[in-house]
């Protein structure tokens, strides 16, 4: 194995400007990460840059502004088709974000292939965006949702997914990495078991793409989703990759102005990918900012990012697990750096204020997965979620600060 | 530290440990489910009115302490007390939680439930505090819609 230089977390912390900061007068310690990440200077710069010098709509001037904000769009989705192994740009449909990119593909594709009878599998891990979109799409085709259930350590039930995968699937949507337990799914056992009957597989990328690379050939999938947000570039811009043949065969999802060739009262054409897919103006900026996100992860090496999440988390699992009354849920053992868990006699709200009065930022709640809360029977969990820019500081704070809530509460 | 201890006051604790009036009462005129579904706390609040006084009021449910507490203290305070005696205090209750924190907290007719004023500091936990409240205006006014605090 080759030697990976180590992440300079001190440097790399100096990239991001919240860092300068206290929340409630402490040092900030944010392990919010599974919700929505940080934004490194260079994402700011790149939509203040755009608006400040650059700014013109795209595909519609005959003049030199809207010319180059058109270069920049188009390249930054050459960028993202990069990043994803997509073979051609024309693959990736900017959305804005990981639920509309569902919720396009179970609208569209639904529309055009669903029937009574037939079956959509997805996971009892799913995050509510993977749930209700083909909740949507079944009920108006008389379809049935199929539910592969999740086992006591938080990870899919393979022999269950052979047995529900069959001659009535149409199409399988799974979660990569679980947004509540940090589960890294075998997506490629998943998408063989699919590909015996042709059936297309959408993956939900949202907690996988900000802890390592993602190539869609290697994985084999049909759709790949993730939200821009989650990767330390802006809010309201996400990414549908689709291959080719199947986003060409799906209708358009939603219609106006840029998804057009010519229209008359009697018939409209529509544009070729992915225009087809984009109508009205796009999130432009957005598109810019996540361009710029992505060269910035990629700078820092997804080895030394691996290598350093990696040892924050067993470090952190490894703290928690010493204070008497903390119980995880779902111990997986590919994980990425997500832990859901509860604290005896506390619920997870009270936990959660305790840990922000001392300026650290946790999710507390059902993190929209209240089937998978349903499984684990507990109605919420406190989550702490990690990034590269996350220390041994960080988890030190987070274990004082639960010792904190239970002192707080055996009063 | 000091705005946790604020927050979570010895009464408030105690009462989260120890709901009072945690029961279904025999007689009940009225009965309303409250839930706030970002927490996932969900409680039952149980009256019986007779001639516009809270003969009894009791609760079941779970949930955080904020809201378990304010569920038991707000069944402690309204019991035998006229329906407009009930509407006046939640108005005063509703002020003291949404007061600006480095106001006095206006504790009017309050009494105990002043204890309640740290909760001003974490304006993310008022639905907490208020969500046994707004689930009994529900049941007198007979909504049969389920309250959500979303």
């Amino acid at each position: 194995m080759k030697a990976v230089a180590p992440l300079d977390v001190v440097r790399v912390r100096r990239d991001f400007p919240i860092f300068e900061r206290t929340v409630r007068g402490k040092r900030l310690v944010y392990l919010d990460n599974a919700n929505s990440t940080q934004k490194p200077r260079a994402v700011l710069d790149a939509e203040r840059r755009f608006y400040e010098r650059g700014y013109a709509n795209i595909h519609r001037g005959v003049y030199l502004l809207s010319q180059e904000a058109t270069e920049a769009y188009d390249r930054a989705r050459a960028r993202v088709a990069g990043f994803l192994g997509a073979t051609h740009p024309s693959e990736v449909v900017f959305v804005r974000g990981t639920t509309e990119g569902i919720n396009l593909v179970a609208s569209s594709w639904g529309r055009a292939n669903l029937g009574p009878g037939d079956e959509v599998v997805v996971s009892e891990m799913e995050h509510h965006s993977g749930i209700v979109p083909w909740q949507l799409a079944c009920a108006a085709a008389g379809a049935r949702l199929r539910v592969i259930p999740v086992t006591d350590a938080g990870e899919l039930d393979l022999d269950a997914a052979a047995a529900i995968i069959g001659e009535k699937t149409k199409f399988v949507s799974l979660i990569h990495v679980s947004n509540a337990l940090g589960t890294i799914n075998p997506v490629e056992k998943v998408i063989a078991l699919a590909k015996r009957h042709d059936i297309p597989v959408l993956l939900d990328g949202a907690q996988a793409i900000s802890h390592g690379p993602v190539d869609v050939q290697a994985l084999g999938c049909d759709f790949y989703v993730f939200s821009g947000h989650k990767l330390f570039g802006p809010t309201g811009i996400g990414v549908l990759w689709g291959r080719a043949d199947r986003l060409d065969a799906m209708p358009p999802y939603q219609g106006g102005g840029n998804m057009i060739h010519t229209v008359t009262f009697d018939k409209t054409t529509y544009a070729p990918l992915p225009f087809k897919f984009e109508a009205g103006t796009v999130n432009i900026a957005g598109a810019l900012g996540l361009h710029a996100a992505i060269d910035y992860v990629e700078s820092l090496s997804w080895d030394a990012i691996r290598a350093h999440e990696a040892a924050r988390l067993s470090g952190c699992l490894d703290r928690l697990a010493a204070i008497s009354g903390v119980r995880f849920q779902g111990h997986p053992e590919h994980r990425a750096p997500v832990m859901s868990f509860t604290v005896d006699g506390i619920h997870p709200h009270d936990v959660g204020t305790v840990l922000d009065a001392e300026g650290i930022a946790v999710r507390a709640g059902h993190h929209c997965v209240q089937p998978l809360m349903a499984r684990f029977g507990v109605p919420a969990t406190v989550r702490a979620s990690l990034s590269f820019y996350n220390t041994e500081e960080d988890v030190e704070a987070l274990a004082q600060g639960i010792e904190k809530a239970i002192e707080v509460f055996r009063a | 530290m000091n705005e946790l201890r604020d927050l979570y006051q010895e009464v408030i604790l105690d009462h989260s440990k120890r709901p009072r009036n945690f029961r279904r009462p025999g007689t009940v005129t009225a009965e309303a489910h409250g839930r706030n579904p970002l927490c996932g706390d969900t409680l039952t609040v149980f009256v019986d009115v007779e001639n516009g006084t809270i003969k009894d009021i009791a609760w079941e449910g779970h949930g955080c302490a904020i809201s378990t507490a304010s569920a038991s203290m707000m069944t402690e305070s309204l019991k035998g007390k006229t329906l407009a005696e009930g509407n006046n205090l939640f108005e005063w209750f509703h002020r003291l939680l949404t007061a600006p924190p480095d106001l006095g907290a206006p504790a009017g007719p309050l009494g105990k439930l002043a204890v309640f004023s740290g909760v001003r500091e974490f304006p993310v936990r008022v639905k907490c505090a208020t969500l046994a409240w707004h689930t009994l205006k529900a049941a007198l006014e007979r909504d049969a819609n389920p309250v959500s605090t979303e």
